[in-house]
């Protein structure tokens, strides 16, 4: 697409010298915008206008080559949760939700830089986060993609679905990211996915419960 | 008085300014729909939008395309620079009766945003739809605007086509008229992860697309492997393959937009034929003529997107030299038969050169 093309420059009319069309030098106009930005001995290693990550990538990437593994772990681990339902109830989960929240954030954070969406599809990505795609992609690479696999926006930066592919290879129910995903509910954005999915998970249950306790009755 | 010319083949009798019948079976009432659902193969092309407030720069741009495309992409601010929107461009064309293809990218609206645009645009009269992620602000102009990226061209596509067939907003609440619009998603087949691609264009379809047009094809071979593994997945019988194709202006071009921009893959092979050229424009278009050639022969390739990024004087050429059309020639824009009338009978007041004074006309009315 000419989406990914670059910015004529109108006025310079250099075609002719063989020089990408209306490019001066052969440069983006972005290009021109960075090079005109003050100087100044501060400069942030990427250009991401979501929340830099500042660290390198390789927990993440181990999270993936250990997808399996991960996998396997959050399958007990959700059940875990499921099987501590009354106790959540009981406290209540609004009382709850700030100390897990606490622990989710910085535990997820560490191992894929969670984004705190609320509402993970790790286990359909791979266990590779969408929320640190630059564009938030939740069902597939762009366009974009460098030909080293890199993003387009973060050139340092694998892209977070050539690793989800990837990281989906290995797992078993891996084919889960063939499903369309829905828009981000951004109104659950910096709330617990854990407790969400747990209740609704016991929900789900309760549901199914009443529903043969009556058939049998 | 001439007698009135023959109605097109896709054409309104009553006014080429006037939507078509919706046929049965198809989801838009648009022209590229009936081209690709009768099984000729189309011609897209892309319109550079202008810098300017002037309605003549768009028709001017659109007029070089006459009656030798099927469809217009009506770009939304590619590469993330700013130009007149999408649904600007859109409303002029479509009150000359062209057939635009709304290209809508997530970059820099909401869901609220966006449903709104579509329910205009098709209220416009826009057939045919394309969703798009859209490039990253850091490609553009503007590098400092926020990117918005609410929906994905995923999620986008599925928006648009719960719209459609459900008659419902996102939110469920529901339309009076659902927009009736021909689904179009793009496909990059050129860049990593190879093996998803064919994969994430079934994950499109299922959301919602009719017909792809692909990213700029220069690597025939690696273009055949993508299509063969979509036809090994049955995906080529559910959508409509327009191939994206262009002339490169140079092999310093070339070599600039591999390295600059990215998505785009040109094999060393390009350049080097193009290098070896004496006239490398020359050389470019017909390299672009071979590669239509070369993919039109593939099976499930349904048409091509020809995208001549500043060059598009060439898109006719191209098209006629390719010889695609088969001698079938698109829709072109011609007078209206209450326009032509007008202009036969008031005609030789622009053209006859006659200068009357009152005097003149009260001795001629006696």
């Amino acid at each position: 697409m000419s989406e990914t093309q670059p910015t004529p420059n109108k006025g310079t009319a250099n075609s002719s010298t063989g020089a990408p069309a209306g490019t001066p030098g052969g440069v983006t106009q972005a290009t021109l915008v960075r090079k005109a930005a003050a100087k100044s001995d501060y400069k942030p290693a990427d250009v991401s206008p979501q929340r830099r990550v500042q660290r390198s990538y390789s927990v993440r990437l181990w999270a993936i080559r250990h997808s399996k593994l991960l996998e396997w772990f959050y399958s007990r681990f959700a059940d875990a949760f499921l099987l501590l339902h009354p106790l959540w109830r009981g406290i209540g989960y609004g009382r709850v939700e700030a100390p897990v929240k606490f622990v989710e954030k910085r535990v997820k954070g560490l191992m894929f830089d969670c984004r705190m969406c609320g509402q993970c599809i790790l286990s359909s990505t791979g266990m590779s986060c969408p929320m640190n795609c630059p564009k938030q992609l939740r069902n597939g690479p762009c366009g974009g993609v460098r030909a080293n696999g890199n993003c387009e926006v973060e050139p340092d930066m694998p892209c977070v679905w050539v690793k989800a592919w990837e990281g989906s290879r290995n797992m078993v129910n891996g084919d889960a990211i063939l499903n369309v995903q829905k828009p981000v509910d951004q109104s659950l954005r910096e709330t617990s996915a854990w407790l969400r999915v747990t209740a609704q998970a016991a929900a789900v249950r309760d549901a199914a419960k009443t529903a043969n306790t009556g058939a049998s009755a | 008085m001439t007698p009135p010319r023959p109605p097109q083949r896709d054409e309104n009798p009553a006014g080429i300014h006037l939507p078509l019948e919706r046929l049965p079976g198809h989801s838009s009432r648009g022209r590229l729909e009936r081209v690709l659902r009768r099984g000729e193969f189309a011609v897209t092309t892309e319109l550079n939008p202008p810098d300017s407030a002037d309605p003549e720069d768009v028709y001017n741009r659109a007029k070089v395309f006459d009656g030798w495309v099927d469809a217009i992409n009506a770009v939304d601010a590619s590469g993330a620079n700013c130009h007149m929107s999408s649904v600007g461009i859109c409303a002029l064309l479509t009150r000359m009766g062209y057939a635009p293809v709304m290209q809508i990218a997530c970059r820099d609206k909401n869901r609220i945003a966006i449903q709104g645009d579509v329910l205009g645009g098709a209220a416009m009269g826009v057939a045919n739809i394309l969703c798009l992620t859209g490039d990253g602000v850091q490609a553009g102009d503007q590098p400092g605007a926020k990117p918005v990226f609410d929906l994905d061209s995923m999620s986008l596509l599925e928006t648009v086509r719960i719209m459609r067939d459900n008659g419902k907003f996102l939110s469920g609440r529901k339309l009076t008229t659902p927009p009736q619009v021909f689904l179009g998603a793009a496909i990059n087949p050129f860049a990593p992860p190879y093996d998803f691609r064919p994969i994430h264009l079934g994950k499109k379809i299922a959301a919602g697309a009719q017909f792809v047009q692909s990213q700029y094809c220069f690597d025939v071979p690696m273009f055949k492997t993508f299509m063969q593994k979509a036809s090994d997945l049955g995906l080529t019988e559910k959508v409509f393959v327009l191939v994206g194709v262009g002339p490169l202006a140079s092999a310093k071009t070339a070599k600039w937009i591999r390295s600059n921009v990215p998505g785009i893959h040109i094999p060393d092979s390009v350049i080097k034929r193009l290098e070896g050229a004496e006239d490398q424009k020359a050389e470019g278009k017909k390299l672009c003529i071979d590669i239509i050639n070369e993919v039109k022969e593939i099976p499930g390739v349904s048409g091509v997107h020809v995208m001549a990024y500043r060059q598009e004087e060439y898109v006719a050429e191209i098209v006629d030299e390719s010889g695609v059309l088969k001698g079938r020639q698109p829709w072109k824009r011609e007078t209206r038969p209450d326009d032509a009338r007008v202009a036969e009978r008031l005609g030789h007041i622009l053209h006859d050169d006659i200068t009357e004074t009152q005097v003149d006309m009260v001795k001629t009315a006696h």
